[in-house]
C-alpha cells in the first residue's frame, strides 16, 4: 500500500526530470492581524544536474522558500517533492532518512563541529548514517575542495574560506540528490567568495551535483544555470545563466518597485 | 556519533571535569563507606575467628537473658570442673579453660584509657595451651606470675610502655601495680580500635576477677575428623545449667551478630552518600541542560546532515556515560582516602572500631560504578530528551528557542503535585501509627526527595521575587555591576532555580539538623538541670562506661560528705523483656530529683530486700500497682521476687534510671560483678575548691573515674549532642561542596554564553573589576536564593519531626546563630564559586568577544 502511494506521488515530478519540485507553496507566519505571508504561491522545478539560484531582496521569502524545499520548515499549503517524495507528509524519522540520502546543506555560517577535524567533519554525514566513506571518492573530493593538506586541522585553525570548503565537501560527500546552499558566500570576503563560487560551479559541472542556492549576491547568482527572482513571496522573474550586471539590473528593478 | 560525544567532551574539558566532580564526591562517599565498614567487619570477624583458632567447640557461661553485653562479665563464669569432664571425652584432643573479663589499663598520667564503650579486655594465659592463644607477642613474654601483665601494642605505643615497666591496672576493686611482661597484638588484625587488652596468667586472672575455681570459656579441639557438631553434642550433657556449648563456627557467628551496629553505621553513612549523589544529580542535570541549550545550533546541524533524534539523544547520553564512568571511577578510588577520613571523624567522637587490612570488595567496585553511572545517566535523561526536540532549522536561525514538549502543559500542575506528594509522604512517615520502621524510613526518604525536587521545580517561579529581594544589597554595594547581576539572575529563572536547588538541599538538611539539635539540647538541658541536683558527680572519663563501685566507699569517708549514692547498672529480664536495672541506696533522692507519683524521698531507704521502684507509665502499662509483686531475672539466672513500693514520673529527655530500680544491697547480692554508672555526692557547703580537693584526694586510687562538679557533669552529659551535630555537619558539608561545583559550572557556562554581551559591556566602558564584581554578585544572589529556600525547607522538616516527637518532649526551636552562620556560609560559598568564572569573564578580549559567534 505504502509502496503504491509513493509511486503515485512520484509520478508528476519525475515526468520531466525534475528532482526538486514545488507546487503552489504558501507560508504564513503568525495568526490574525499580525499574520505575515512569507510565500504566497510559489511553484518551481529544479532539474537534475542543474544549479539554480534563488535571488531576492531581504524579506522576499527566499530563505523561507529554501527551508521549506529542504524540509526544515513546513509549507502552510502546497507540496514539495524531492526525488519524487512528498516532503511535507514525512514524519521526523522519514525526514531524517530523506536528509541522509537526498539532501546536502551548505550554511552561511559554515556550521562545522568545532571539536572534529576537517576530514571528520566531511565524513560526518556518512558516519551518522552508519556508512563507510569510499576512500577513493573521499580523496577525490578533498582534492577537489583543495584541503588535501588540511585534513587534520580543526575548524578554528582554518580560514573562513577553508571552513566553507569543508562544509561544501561535507554536503557533497554522500552524493545527495540535491545540495541546498544558504547564502554560501554571505560570511566571506569577495576574493574568497570567488573561490567558493568557482568550487560550487565546478562541483555541478564535474559531479553533476544538483544544487539550489539562495543568495542576494549578484555575482553568486551569476554562476547559476537559472536564476529565480523572488519578491513579496512570489517568483516574479526568471533568468537563464546571466552575468552579474544583468542580475544586478533585475535586482535594482525589483527593489525599485 | 560516539566520536562526536567523545570529542565534545575533550573540547569542553573544564565543564566536563566540573560535571564529573559532582558525581565523584558522592561515589567516594559510597565507596569509602563500604571500604571502611568492610574493613571494620573484617577486623571483628578476624578477632572472633582467631579467638577460636584450632577450636572445634566452645563452652561459655550462659546468660539467661538476651543481653547486649557479653555474658561472661555479668554471669561470673561456670565451675572449672567442667574442664576435667570434657577432657575425659574420647573425641577430645585438647581443652583449655580461660577467663575473659574487664580490666582497665592506667595511663602514665594516672587516668585510664578512654575506650568510648569499646571493651577493656582482660584475658588469661596458660603457657601449655599455646594452640588456642590468638595473641601474638610483639616484645617481651607472656605473664607467668601474679605480678605480671602483658598489654596490647596500641596502648603500649600510646603511653610508651615497654617490658619491664610498671603499669597500674584496675580489675575489681582498687588498682594494682603490675610489671609489663610483654606487648601483644591480636593475630593479623591491624587495629583493635579503642579497645585495650590486659593478659594475666590464669591463676592471677581467677583471683583478680573473683573466679577462683571457675572459667568463662573452655576451648575444645577434636581428635581427627570428628565433626564439630558431634563434639558439641557430646559435651552438652556434661554441662551445668550455667554453661552452654557451641561449635566454634556458631560461636563466631553469635559474636558477629553482636556487632550488627557496624551495619547500622554503614547504612547511615550510605544515606549521606545518597544525599551527596542526589545533590550531584541536580548539578549534572543543570550542567547538561545548559550545555544542550548552548549546543542547539550544533545539534541542529547534526540533524540537517542526517542525524536522527535517537542519535542526538544518544550523543548527549554518551557524553553523560563517559562523564559518569570517569567520575565514578575517580570516586571509587577517592573512597580509600575518604574511608581514612571517615574513620578519623568517627574516632574523634569516640567511635574507634577494630580494623583489618583495608578490604576492597568486588561489591564496592560494582555498586560504586553502577550507582555513579546510573545517577549521571538519569540526570542526563531529560536534557537528552530535550535535545531531540532541537529542530533542524535551528541550524540556520539565531537564538532559536527549544519548542515546548508535548507534555509541557502538564508542567505547572505536575510540579505542584510532586511537591505535594513529597509532603504527603513525609506526613505519612512521621505521623501514621502502626507502620514498620522500614516503611517509615522509606516514606520519609522518598518524601524528602520528592519535596526537594518539587520545590526545585516550583522555585523557578520564586526566583524573580527572591532575586529582587536578595539582590537588593548587591545593587547597593555593587552599583551598576550589582544591578546587572540581579537582572542576570532573573534572566533564566529555571537555570538559577536548579543551580540554587543543589545548594538548597544541603542547607535544608543542616538547618533541619540544627533546629532539631537545639530542640533536643533544650530538652536535655532542662532535664539535666531539674534531675541531677547533686553537688558532685563521679563517672568514668567518657561519662557512660560503667565502672567498679569501690570508689563509692572511699567517697563516703571524706569529711563533709552529707550523702553518697552510687547508681548500679545492669541488665535484667522483667515483664518478658530485657531491661536496664538500677541499684540505688537510700540517699538517691537527695542527689537525683525524683518526681514521685506514689512514694516520697524516703521510699528508697525503705525498700528492704525486695522492694522496687518503677516509672509511673511503665508500671501502669504493665498493670503493676503499689504492693504488687513482679519478677526480675538476672543474666546469671537468679530470680528476684520484687514488690512495687513506689512510682515516679520520669522527665522527658535522657532518663536517670533504668526501667527497674532495686536496692543496691540486693543488686550486689545477685549481680556477681556490680558496676556503677554514676556516683553522686552532696557536701556540706556545696561545690567549693576545698571540697573538690578533698574528694579528688579520696579518688586518687581510682584512675578509672572522673570527678565533676554539678555544672561540669551537666555539660559533659550534654556533650554528645554537639559531637553528633559536628559529625552531621561534616557529613552534610560534602553535599554543600558539591552544590558549589554546580554554581561554578553554571557561571562558567553563563559567561561562555554571554561572551558577546560581555564584550559589548567592556566596549561601552565596563572595567574588568566591574565584570568580576558582576559575576560575583550573581553568584552570591544564586547562593542566597539556595540558602533562603533551604532554610525555609529545613525549618519545615524540623517542624514536622518535632511534631512527631512531641511526646518525647522535643520542641521546635529556631537556631538563630546557626541560621546566621549558614547565611554567611552561603555568601562565602557564592564568593568562592565565582572566583574562576569571574576571572574568565574579566579576561575576555573585547574585540574577540564582540566578533564571537
Amino acid at each position: 500500500m505504502a509502496q503504491t502511494a509513493t509511486e503515485t506521488q512520484r509520478a508528476p515530478a519525475a515526468a520531466d526530470g525534475a528532482v526538486v519540485a514545488a507546487t503552489d507553496l504558501t507560508r504564513r507566519y503568525g495568526q490574525g492581524d499580525t499574520a505575515v505571508d512569507a510565500l504566497r504561491g510559489v511553484s518551481l522545478q529544479v532539474r537534475r544536474g542543474e544549479l539554480a539560484a534563488v535571488m531576492g531582496p531581504s524579506g522576499s521569502g527566499k530563505s523561507t522558500l529554501m527551508h521549506i524545499l529542504a524540509g526544515l520548515d513546513r509549507a502552510t499549503s502546497g507540496e514539495v517533492y524531492v526525488d519524487g517524495t512528498a516532503v511535507g507528509r514525512l514524519n521526523d524519522t522519514e525526514l531524517t532518512r530523506l536528509r541522509r540520502k537526498h539532501i546536502g546543506f551548505v550554511f552561511q555560517f559554515f556550521n562545522l563541529l568545532p571539536m572534529l577535524t576537517a576530514e571528520e567533519n566531511i565524513v560526518l554525514p556518512l558516519s551518522i548514517a552508519g556508512r563507510k566513506p569510499d576512500k577513493q571518492w573521499l580523496a577525490t573530493l578533498i582534492g577537489k575542495v583543495g584541503l588535501a593538506d588540511r585534513r587534520t586541522h580543526r575548524p578554528a585553525e582554518l580560514s573562513g574560506g577553508q571552513q566553507q570548503r569543508v562544509a561544501i565537501a561535507r554536503a557533497l560527500v554522500s552524493q545527495p540528490t540535491v545540495v541546498f546552499a544558504d547564502e554560501p558566500t554571505g560570511n566571506l570576503d569577495s576574493a574568497t567568495s570567488e573561490d567558493i563560487l568557482r568550487l560550487m560551479r565546478d562541483s555541478v559541472d564535474t559531479f553533476g551535483q544538483t544544487t539550489v542556492m539562495v543568495t542576494h549576491d549578484p555575482r553568486a547568482a551569476a554562476i547559476a544555470d537559472r536564476i529565480l527572482f523572488l519578491a513579496d513571496g512570489l517568483i516574479v522573474r526568471e533568468l537563464p545563466r546571466s552575468d552579474p550586471a544583468d542580475v544586478l539590473a533585475v535586482m535594482n528593478e525589483l527593489n525599485a518597485r | 556519533m560516539i566520536q562526536v560525544a567523545l570529542r565534545g567532551l575533550a573540547g569542553r574539558k573544564l565543564r566536563s571535569a566540573l560535571t564529573a566532580l559532582a558525581i565523584v564526591l558522592g561515589v567516594a562517599m559510597i565507596s569509602g563507606t563500604f571500604i571502611l565498614t568492610d574493613t571494620i567487619n573484617k577486623g571483628f570477624t578476624t578477632i572472633f575467628t582467631e579467638s577460636y583458632k584450632n577450636t572445634s567447640a566452645v563452652i561459655t557461661a550462659r546468660s539467661t537473658i538476651s543481653s547486649s553485653n557479653s555474658g561472661a562479665a555479668l554471669t561470673g563464669g561456670f565451675p572449672a570442673s567442667v574442664l576435667d569432664q570434657v577432657q575425659r571425652l574420647p573425641d577430645v584432643a585438647a581443652a583449655a579453660g580461660s577467663i575473659t573479663d574487664t580490666a582497665k589499663l592506667v595511663r602514665r598520667n594516672g587516668s585510664t584509657f578512654t575506650t568510648h564503650g569499646a571493651p577493656a579486655i582482660a584475658v588469661s594465659y596458660q603457657p601449655h595451651e599455646e594452640r588456642f592463644n590468638p595473641l601474638v607477642l610483639v616484645a617481651g613474654s607472656f605473664p607467668t606470675s601474679s605480678s605480671e601483665v602483658a598489654i596490647d601494642k596500641a596502648s603500649a605505643d600510646k603511653e610508651h610502655y615497654k617490658p619491664g615497666d610498671t603499669i597500674r591496672v584496675i580489675a575489681r576493686g582498687p588498682e594494682r601495680v603490675f610489671t609489663v611482661s610483654g606487648i601483644v597484638k591480636f593475630g593479623t588484625v591491624s587495629s583493635i580500635g579503642a579497645a585495650t587488652i590486659a593478659v594475666f596468667d590464669l591463676q592471677t586472672a581467677q583471683q583478680l576477677f573473683n573466679k577462683v575455681g571457675k572459667f568463662d570459656a573452655v576451648r575444645v579441639a577434636t581428635k581427627g575428623n570428628v565433626p564439630e557438631s558431634k563434639l558439641a553434642a557430646e559435651i552438652r550433657p556434661l554441662l551445668p545449667p550455667t554453661a552452654q556449648v557451641r561449635t566454634a563456627e556458631a560461636q563466631v557467628k553469635q559474636e558477629t551478630k553482636d556487632v550488627g551496629f557496624v551495619g547500622v553505621i554503614q547504612k547511615i553513612l550510605l544515606g549521606f552518600g545518597g544525599v551527596a549523589l542526589f545533590v550531584g544529580a541536580f548539578v549534572i542535570f543543570n550542567t547538561i541542560s545548559i550545555t544542550v541549550a548552548q549546543r542547539m545550533r550544533e545539534l541542529a546541524t547534526l540533524r540537517t546532515i542526517g542525524a536522527s533524534r535517537r542519535q542526538v539523544m544518544l550523543s548527549v547520553l554518551g557524553e553523560a556515560l563517559i562523564v559518569g564512568a570517569l567520575g565514578a571511577l575517580t570516586g571509587l578510588f577517592l573512597g580509600f582516602g575518604l574511608a581514612v577520613g571517615l574513620d578519623k571523624l568517627m574516632a574523634a567522637i569516640g567511635i574507634d572500631l577494630p580494623k583489618s587490612a583495608t578490604v576492597f570488595a568486588t561489591r564496592t567496585v560494582v555498586v560504586s560504578l553502577i550507582v555513579g553511572i546510573a545517577i549521571t545517566l538519569l540526570s542526563a535523561l531529560r536534557p537528552a530528551l530535550r535535545a531531540t526536540r532541537v529542530p533542524p532549522i535551528a541550524a540556520v536561525r539565531e537564538g532559536a528557542d527549544l519548542p515546548p514538549g508535548r507534555l509541557a502543559f502538564l508542567g505547572p500542575p505536575l510540579k505542584a503535585i510532586v511537591a505535594a506528594a513529597g509532603i504527603a509522604l513525609l506526613l505519612y512517615g512521621f505521623f501514621v501509627h502502626g507502620i514498620s520502621v522500614t516503611q517509615r524510613l522509606v516514606a520519609m526518604g522518598v518524601g524528602a526527595l520528592l519535596l526537594f525536587v518539587g520545590v526545585a521545580l516550583i522555585s523557578a517561579w520564586l526566583v524573580p521575587p527572591l532575586a529582587s529581594v536578595l539582590g537588593w544589597p548587591a545593587t547597593k554595594i555593587g552599583g551598576s555591576a550589582g544591578s546587572l547581576a540581579r537582572a542576570n539572575s532573573i534572566r533564566n529563572p529555571g537555570r538559577t532555580a536548579s543551580t540554587a536547588a543543589a545548594l538548597m538541599i544541603g542547607i535544608a538538611l543542616v538547618t533541619a539538623v540544627a533546629a532539631l539539635a537545639s530542640g533536643i539540647r533544650n530538652t536535655v538541658h532542662d532535664t539535666l538541670r531539674s534531675t541531677f541536683v547533686a553537688d558532685y558527680a563521679v563517672t568514668s572519663p567518657d561519662g557512660f562506661t560503667p565502672f567498679a563501685p569501690a570508689s563509692e566507699k572511699a567517697l563516703a569517708h571524706v569529711p563533709g560528705v552529707i550523702a553518697v549514692s552510687g547508681e548500679r547498672v545492669g541488665d535484667g529480664e522483667a515483664f518478658g523483656k530485657t531491661v536496664q536495672v538500677s541499684g540505688v541506696n537510700g540517699d538517691v533522692a537527695k542527689v537525683i530529683h525524683m518526681d514521685w507519683a506514689q512514694g516520697s524521698n524516703t521510699t528508697p531507704a525503705q525498700l528492704g530486700a525486695n522492694g522496687a521502684i518503677l516509672e509511673k507509665t511503665y508500671a501502669k502499662n504493665r498493670d503493676v500497682g503499689i504492693g504488687d509483686p513482679f519478677t526480675l531475672q538476672t543474666p546469671a539466672g537468679t530470680k528476684l521476687y520484687l514488690v512495687l513500693k513506689g512510682t515516679y514520673v520520669a522527665p522527658k529527655g535522657p532518663p536517670a534510671f533504668g526501667s527497674v530500680i532495686i536496692p543496691q544491697r540486693t543488686f550486689d547480692r545477685v549481680y556477681p560483678q556490680p558496676t556503677n554508672l554514676f556516683e553522686f555526692v552532696n557536701m556540706r557547703g556545696g561545690v567549693s575548691d576545698a571540697n573538690t580537693k578533698a574528694l579528688k584526694a579520696a579518688l586518687t586510687d581510682f584512675p578509672d573515674v572522673k570527678l565533676q562538679t554539678q555544672s561540669q557533669f551537666r555539660s559533659n552529659q550534654a556533650k554528645f549532642i554537639n559531637q553528633l551535630l559536628a559529625l552531621l555537619y561534616v557529613l552534610l558539608a560534602l553535599s554543600v561542596i558539591i552544590s558549589l561545583f554546580g554554581i561554578v559550572n553554571t557561571l562558567v557556562l553563563t559567561v561562555f554564553e554571554r561572551t558577546r554581551e560581555l564584550g559589548m559591556l567592556r566596549a561601552v566602558g565596563m572595567t574588568r573589576r566591574q565584570v568580576r564584581r558582576m559575576i560575583r554578585h550573581e553568584s552570591v544572589i544564586t547562593a542566597l536564593i539556595g540558602a533562603a529556600l533551604g532554610i525555609g525547607l529545613g525549618f519545615f522538616i524540623a517542624f514536622l519531626v518535632t511534631q512527631a516527637l512531641k511526646k518525647d518532649g522535643i520542641g521546635f526551636a529556631v537556631p538563630t546563630v546557626s541560621v546566621v552562620v549558614f547565611v554567611i556560609a552561603a555568601i562565602v560559598a557564592g564568593l568562592l564559586a565565582a572566583i574562576l568564572p569571574a576571572r574568565r569573564a574579566a579576561r575576555l578580549n573585547v574585540l574577540e568577544a564582540l566578533q564571537y559567534e
